[in-house]
């Protein structure tokens, strides 16, 4: 019977898919994907080429999916700038290696060296991009991360207590009041040991609402909400008129918990769920919260110390719909909806249904006047369900087949993906129409125009985000690079200029023009705002020191040596702590360290920056180490040797730079 | 019109101020790895650079070929320049005070001297770092010195080294040329109203007839 349904399931897609070929098959221009013809290859040649020595004009951030990073791209170029690591340990840059990194994957769960992130979503501030943080969420282990685009690193990473596949997450309020983490996997609440079974009872989706701090950024959570056990997928907060609430799409509000391919797909319509988050604060303030305990790790990175902390939280504030009236909505939408997108006026909120060829259309406006007439169709939990008819603003119909995300132009256009048919739909705001179609190569999940899902779209470009390559590049064994697709959107036609591969897998991304980004630039840290406790601000203040089997090596790098570079009177079962302080203050001139035998990475030091490498010597000898990052015409000179003596010999403490005076 | 010559004195003197305020020379080195280079400034009681470690950067620089690092401590003139100034604003001042021609004269004389002493030691702090090399230094190149130049741009191994006076250096240029204007405009109304005199003694002398 189950067998069936799928065949039935399959049957179906494979109509619809063949019916789409049929609708688009004329408006493919070239199967291939390959630009035609040599006119139109030199074109679009022309159009991404940034000559040696020039800029691009928008920075790319691309999640790294099961990377767990965020790599950086320019745009039209297409060229990889930078990987930073955010929730993946990075042995190249020592991160979740050297002692001050550490603490940044710290969880309820301990140390967590890997995650899947994807969504990155840039700060706002009145609806536009303002260059100066990037979020992203950690999947598996539910977090939200915080980079700084001055330095380009991860300052801050906060947990998500409560919660299960923290997926839609962190889409941002439009002045970065908040960061939003919603669980697309239902877990018990709170965490207890029941059967599976008891899912429906037992198990809850929680949205959480994390605070964004607007001078320092640093992040807490400030409530949460507690929901029926569905699957929230994904989200985007309200901007313009609707500023103040945030949409959530659900699935599996069939509250299955097996097979959930067949299982969670079988209603017609699931939910978009709308939050009023001013709503929420007004009960906050009313005291209208449960506290309740829960453990979440908040982990800060000081650019003052060059060094994370940790702290574990315990408690948590929960409000429950149905003790806050006018919180939170259901808005029935059709099947299985994935992305919920809102246009640059606030007005419309799209519901890409995956499962559907269409897309639904709510209105903000007709949203509004439902709950005010309190025209509902039931109410699940305390929270009402509003009628599909009364919400409804329009349906882009039979547009493609999977629809899962939708972006905007600033000239009333809006972009949806289709990961079956493999392509991006133009249709028109307002009149539902489909005004162009573009292939993708292949299965196009997120894309991404700069500044495509705020109030001020920059709609020259549009970055495509494929699933799969096939045959699209040189083949590298049985993984095949996962790519991006740059599509000029500045005319009527949408026209394929640039495949590029990406890192890991690419989920969201977001652009911003560079001159948001360039002036924030920090080009080195100064010595003297280094407030590491180990720091060693100049060469008079290098030294080692022992206590008990711990051995305190303050050293430093300026071109080309270190200081100490010869250490004798290390012990065998020694723990060597490096603390390396890069003297210099100019851009562009990080040193590196590495010591032979060590059970760790290299240290990658800044201008300015300490960072720590602990080696524990296994057997006596003497080590080399040396300066891993080609860094002046001296750099191979830049090596120094540690002696490691016995456990019982009485070799005595010494270092020194230089033949002619031991530093002592 | 009669005042002018002890306002422009009395603007030379003041001038010399400047000297406190910015810098009087300054020495850019442009290399393919610094495109927009580096800027050295040199003040009259310090050295400085368009960031607060320029000055580390050109030492980094510098110790390869052997220079020695450029040690503002380590010069005394930039701790006797600035006394040296202070007494000519002073003098300069005076010379105002007094309003004569041969303390103007005095004022702009010295203060040529001075300046070419000044811009004389400069060389020879060049010429130092430029041929006083370690015998260690890690690149050597038989024959080769680095000294920048005076005045005007010269290419040193990978760099080009362009040096000019800057805002005070000028200004004080400009405060010589002042104070010799002050001086020739005072002869110039001095010596008209010897003019002036013998035309009226004429008629003193018919009226002392009459």
């Amino acid at each position: 019977m189950r067998n069936l349904t799928i065949i039935r399931s399959l049957a179906w897609l494979a109509l619809w898919g063949g019916g789409m070929a049929l609708l688009s098959g004329c408006g493919q221009p070239n199967g291939s994907g390959t630009a035609a013809g040599g006119a139109l290859r030199s074109r679009a040649a022309e159009k991404v080429y940034v000559a040696p020595g020039e800029k691009d004009e928008f920075y790319a951030f691309m999640s790294g999916g099961f990377s767990g990073q965020v790599s950086v791209h320019g745009l039209p170029s297409g060229r990889l700038f930078k990987i930073i690591p955010v929730f993946s340990v990075d042995a190249e840059k020592g991160y979740g290696f050297n002692e001050e990194t550490k603490a940044m994957l710290n969880t309820s769960h301990g140390f967590i060296p890997w995650d899947d992130s994807h969504h990155p979503e840039l700060s706002q501030t009145n609806g536009e991009t303002d260059g100066r943080w990037l979020f992203i969420n950690a999947n598996n282990t539910p977090r939200i991360a915080r980079i700084d685009l001055s330095t380009f690193e991860t300052v801050e990473i906060v947990e998500i207590p409560n919660s299960g596949g923290n997926h839609s997450s962190p889409f941002t309020t439009e002045n970065t009041e908040y960061v939003v983490a919603g669980t697309r996997f239902g877990v018990p609440y709170p965490q207890q040991d029941v059967p599976i079974s008891s899912y429906a009872e037992k198990f809850k989706g929680m949205l959480t609402y994390v605070k964004v701090d607007p001078e320092t950024g640093h992040m807490d959570i400030a409530f949460q909400i507690l929901l029926p056990a569905f699957d929230y997928d994904l989200a985007h907060s309200g901007k313009g008129k609707s500023h103040g609430w945030t949409f959530f799409t659900s699935y599996n509000t069939e509250q299955k918990y097996s097979l959930l391919e067949v299982a969670a797909s079988q209603r017609d319509k699931d939910f978009i769920a709308a939050v009023n988050w001013k709503k929420a604060e007004e009960y906050l303030a009313q005291g209208k919260y449960h506290e309740v305990p829960a453990r979440y790790a908040v982990n800060r990175y000081s650019d003052e110390t060059h060094m994370a902390t940790s702290t574990i939280k315990e408690k948590v504030k929960v409000l429950i719909p149905e003790e806050c009236p006018g919180l939170v909505y259901f808005l029935p939408t059709p099947k299985s909806p994935h992305g919920v997108d809102v246009d640059p006026t606030g007005e419309y909120i799209i519901g890409n249904g995956k499962l559907s060829a269409d897309l639904t259309v709510h209105s903000f406006t007709k949203m509004m006047q439902a709950i005010q007439n309190e025209s509902f169709e039931t109410v699940i939990e305390g929270i009402p369900v509003l009628k599909y008819e009364d919400v409804v603003a329009g349906v882009v119909k039979e547009a493609g087949l999977g629809p899962l995300h939708t972006e905007f132009d600033d000239r009333g256009y809006g972009y949806t993906s289709f990961f079956i048919s493999s392509e991006v739909v133009k249709w028109k705001v307002g009149t539902w129409e489909v005004v162009d179609r573009a292939p993708t190569f292949y299965s196009i999940g997120h894309l991404m125009i700069p500044g495509g899902d705020t109030r001020k779209p920059q709609g020259k470009y549009l970055v495509a985000l494929n699933k799969i390559t096939k045959d699209r590049y040189l083949p590298t064994g049985p993984e095949l690079c996962h790519a991006a697709q740059l599509y000029d959107i500045s005319g009527d036609k949408m026209e394929l200029l640039l495949d590029f591969p990406t890192l890991g897998e690419p989920h969201y991304a977001q652009g911003i023009s560079a001159d948001r980004i360039i002036p924030r630039q920090k080009k080195f840290f100064k010595l003297e705002e280094n407030a590491h406790p180990y720091s060693a601000k100049g060469e008079k203040e290098t030294r080692v020191e022992r206590k008990g089997d711990e051995v305190h090596v303050y050293m430093t790098t300026i071109r080309s040596h270190f200081a100490p570079d010869n250490i004798e009177g290390i012990k065998v079962g020694d723990k060597v702590y490096f603390h390396v302080t890069n003297l210099e203050q100019d851009w562009d001139v990080p040193h590196g360290f590495a010591i032979m035998g060590a059970n760790n990475a290299e240290l990658l030091v800044m201008p300015g920056q300490t960072e720590t490498l602990l080696w524990e010597p296994k057997a006596e000898g003497v080590y080399p180490f040396y300066c891993t990052d080609f860094c002046s015409a001296l750099h191979q000179e830049m090596q120094g040797y540690v002696r490691v003596s016995p456990r019982n010999a009485d070799v005595a403490l010494k270092w020194w730079l230089g033949e002619e005076e031991p530093v002592q | 019109m009669k005042r002018l010559p002890q306002v422009l004195m009395l603007l030379a003197a003041l001038l010399l101020v400047s000297l406190f305020v910015w810098p009087m020379w300054r020495i850019t080195l442009v290399a393919p790895q610094y495109p927009s280079g580096v800027t050295m400034y040199i003040y009259i009681n310090k050295i400085g650079g368009e960031h607060e470690s320029t000055l580390q950067n050109i030492n980094i620089l510098n110790h390869y070929v052997g220079m020695k690092p450029i040690e503002p401590e380590a010069i005394p003139e930039l701790r006797y320049f600035p006394w040296v100034v202070w007494s000519m604003i002073a003098l300069g001042l005076l010379a105002a005070a007094l309003n004569r021609r041969w303390a103007f004269f005095a004022w702009a004389s010295l203060m040529l001297v001075l300046a070419a002493a000044g811009i004389y030691d400069f060389y020879l702090w060049e010429y130092d770092y430029g041929h006083n090399l370690s015998p260690n230094a890690p690149i050597k190149i038989p024959g080769a010195s680095y000294q920048p130049p005076l005045i005007g741009t010269k290419a040193i191994l990978n760099f080009v080294a362009t040096s000019m006076p800057h805002i005070s250096g000028y200004l004080v240029g400009i405060a010589i040329l002042l104070a010799w204007v002050a001086w020739w405009l005072k002869g110039k109304i001095e010596a008209d109203e010897k003019v002036v005199d013998r035309a009226v003694q004429p008629d003193l002398r018919m009226q002392s007839i009459a």
